[in-house]
């Protein structure tokens, strides 16, 4: 119980020297704009990955449907908050215009004499939500026959729902909602990692306070044997389908939060590909690691975006090779850094292990009382 | 003591061609403990996985309590296969996933250890507990239901004490002697508070010693906890000291039921194990 508690502390501390520290380095002039990038997008994808964890790792169940539910989340985000002002012109390929409005909120808000930044931070809110919850409701949909499959399949089908997904969101009569294959923009944004830091590390604090409560234990039951967990009372369907719904949650308001990011909204990145790369983060964390996960997300966010730049625009460290270091060669550096990590750390940075500061001072005792018996 | 607690009727459990148990009726009673016995092979585990719904039977009912709680007759494919008997005789189809059959009041071990590999032997009991929760997701995650928490933490800690198993409450449940493993599962069995245990070989892989010590343990579980035991065995010496009465099966079928003595003296049991019945595993 002690030891628990000193690793809260800890940990809310560390989160606060974060905050601290974020605030002040977006402040500083100067600063390397990539940090900041590095900053937001790998807080948005430690969310993501800490909810593919959540079902991958502690619940069992090999789900590939993480950009689908993502894709879901953006959309849904982005239809609900454009502004109307800005409605024609995003819809202006679009031959019937938007059907969606947000007129239902502008009046709330314009009779509650709400400021203008109250007012965008709560429809930011309002369609994170939604985006969700919109989410959460296709994966409650598709999980009764889905989750009934065994592993592989599992995986195929959820994959192939992300595919289905992205090419319904496309489709042309869909336009005057998702506005078919053209791009959605003017929804509002974000400008500072604060925001997007924020709502990771609450959505984040949530999964590990259910992680740690019976519902997480009944997952790991499942995770570690199904027969003996149904034997123990466990009803599987029902708690397969909680966890699946949940992840899913999490993942459209990741979304969300990617498509803020990305200032536009389209479906084609959200291809099998952008799984692949959540999952993979997983694995480099190891899974079953919520803190691997989120150490992690940063470490591939800032070696793809930030640290391995160089080698695609011919010049990396004092290597200065316009010939071999060209468009593409990143990425062949780091899929062989990442096998070299797969190959080798099969368990990932940290196992199924947390970071924990009373195992860490554990480690020190443990060394103290060696060097005195030396 | 004749209160009925389990009662299973004609059961019949047919896998494709093959009659895994054949028209088997039984009755436990209240208090009582009663041994399955039977050759290698003969449904003694089957009959468990009929009765806890991890297998459906082909025909028959099972009654707790007096209630129906399974019930089954030849369906689809299988009313042309069927080899059995009986099988106009039940027309209620009844199903249960084995999670509501525990949460009725019926726990059990298996006969190849199934504990949850990456949790310490406290995580293992106190997950059985989730059974008894009210708390719902949110209130869970929230912290909301601590008095509940507390006290599926101090019950756990209470039945680790009873079973001897608190000195290890925080190893890993897989790193622990075979012995101890086999009275972890029947601790994680009694965390869901069942008024039926069903006990697959618990006394597998124990020496003479260890058998004698489990048998003695498995009588005061049973006054303590106010148990009904239904036990599959093969230690002879067991099955002999503990049970009030005994079924024997072979080849899924009943070939003989009653008290130790009446058992051991039956011709047919005799000829079915063919001297194999006071070896030692
Ligand atoms: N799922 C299944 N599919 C097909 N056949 C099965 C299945 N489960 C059990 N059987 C068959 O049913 C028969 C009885 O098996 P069971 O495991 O119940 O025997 P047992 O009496 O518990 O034996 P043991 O003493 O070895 O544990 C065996 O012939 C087995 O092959
Ligand atoms: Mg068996």
């Amino acid at each position: 119980m002690k030891k628990s508690r000193t690793d809260m502390i800890f940990n809310l501390s560390l989160v606060a020297l974060i905050f601290a520290a974020v605030i002040i380095v977006e402040n500083i002039p100067g600063v390397n704009p990539m940090l900041s990038t590095v900053l937001k997008k790998g807080s948005i994808y430690a969310l993501v990955a800490v909810s593919m964890n959540l079902l991958n790792g502690f619940t069992g169940l090999f789900s590939l449907g993480q950009a689908g539910f993502m894709l879901l989340g953006a959309y849904t985000y982005a239809v609900i908050t454009i502004p109307d002002s800005a409605r024609e012109k995003v819809y202006m390929y679009v031959k019937e215009g938007s059907a969606v409005s947000r007129a239902w909120f502008d009046n709330i808000s314009n009779a509650l004499h709400m400021s203008e930044d109250v007012s965008k931070l709560l429809i930011m809110i309002i369609g994170m939500l939604a985006g969700g919850l919109i989410a959460a409701f296709f994966s409650w949909l598709i999980g009764l026959p889905v989750l009934k499959l065994k592993r592989d399949y599992l995986a195929i089908a959820t994959l192939g729902f992300a595919e289905i997904i992205r090419a319904i969101f496309q489709w042309d009569k869909l336009g005057p909602v998702t506005n078919g294959s053209n791009v959605l923009r003017n929804f509002p944004t974000f400008k500072t990692a604060v925001f997007p830091l924020t709502v990771s590390a609450l959505c984040i604090l949530f999964i590990v306070l259910l992680i740690n409560s019976t519902y997480g234990r009944a997952f790991k039951a499942i995770r570690d044997d199904e027969i003996a967990a149904e034997a123990m009372g466990i009803n599987l369907a029902h708690h397969k389908r909680l966890a699946f719904v949940i992840s899913s949650f999490f993942a459209g308001i990741g979304g969300a939060l990617l498509a803020m990011f990305q200032n536009t909204l389209q479906a084609t990145p959200f291809k099998s590909a952008m799984t692949y790369e959540i999952l993979l983060i997983v694995v480099i964390g190891g899974i079953g690691s919520i803190s691997g996960s989120i150490i992690a997300s940063f470490l591939y966010i800032s070696a793809s975006e930030w640290w391995l730049r160089g080698l695609d625009s011919g010049k990396f460290l004092f290597i200065e090779s316009p010939a071999v270091l060209r468009g593409g060669f990143r990425m062949v550096v780091f899929s062989v850094i990442i096998m070299i990590i797969v190959l080798f750390f099969r368990k990932g940075i940290m196992g199924e292990k947390e970071i924990s500061v009373t195992r860490f001072l554990k480690l020190f005792k443990k060394k103290d009382e060696k060097n005195k018996e030396i | 003591m004749s209160e009925n607690v389990l009662k299973l009727e004609n059961i019949t459990m047919q896998f494709g061609g093959v009659v895994a148990i054949n028209d088997l009726s039984l009755e436990v009673n209240k208090g009582e403990i009663v041994s399955l016995i039977g050759p290698n092979g003969a449904g003694k585990t089957t009959v468990f996985n009929v009765i806890t719904g991890v297998y459906e039977a082909t025909n028959g009912a099972v009654y707790y309590e007096d209630k129906m709680i399974l019930s089954n007759h030849p369906q689809g494919k299988m009313k042309k296969m069927y080899a059995g008997t009986d099988a106009g005789k039940f027309s209620d189809v009844m199903t249960k996933t084995p999670d509501r059959i525990t949460s009725l009041g019926i726990a059990r071990t298996f006969q190849n250890i199934r504990l949850f590999k990456s949790m310490t032997v406290f995580e293992n009991v106190l997950t059985a507990k989730h059974m008894l929760r009210k708390s719902n997701l949110f209130g869970a995650a929230l912290k909301l239901n601590h008095r509940e928490e507390a006290n599926a933490r101090e019950e756990t800690m209470q039945l680790l004490e009873r079973l001897g198993l608190d000195d290890v409450k925080d190893e890993l449940a897989t790193s622990l002697p075979y012995g101890k493993q086999r009275y972890l599962e029947i601790a994680r069995a009694l965390a869901t508070k069942p008024k039926l245990l069903l006990l697959d070989e618990p006394a597998a892989g124990m020496n003479p010693q260890e058998t004698m010590a489990l048998t003695a343990f498995i009588k005061s579980i049973r006054d303590e906890f106010d148990l009904t035991v239904f036990i599959i065995e093969h230690h002879m010496n067991l099955v002999m000291d503990i049970s009030d009465r005994i079924y024997v099966i072979d080849f899924g079928k009943l070939i003989s039921h009653g008290s130790p003595e009446e058992v051991q003296n039956d011709e047919a049991v005799i000829k079915a194990y063919l001297g194999v019945s006071e070896e030692d595993e």
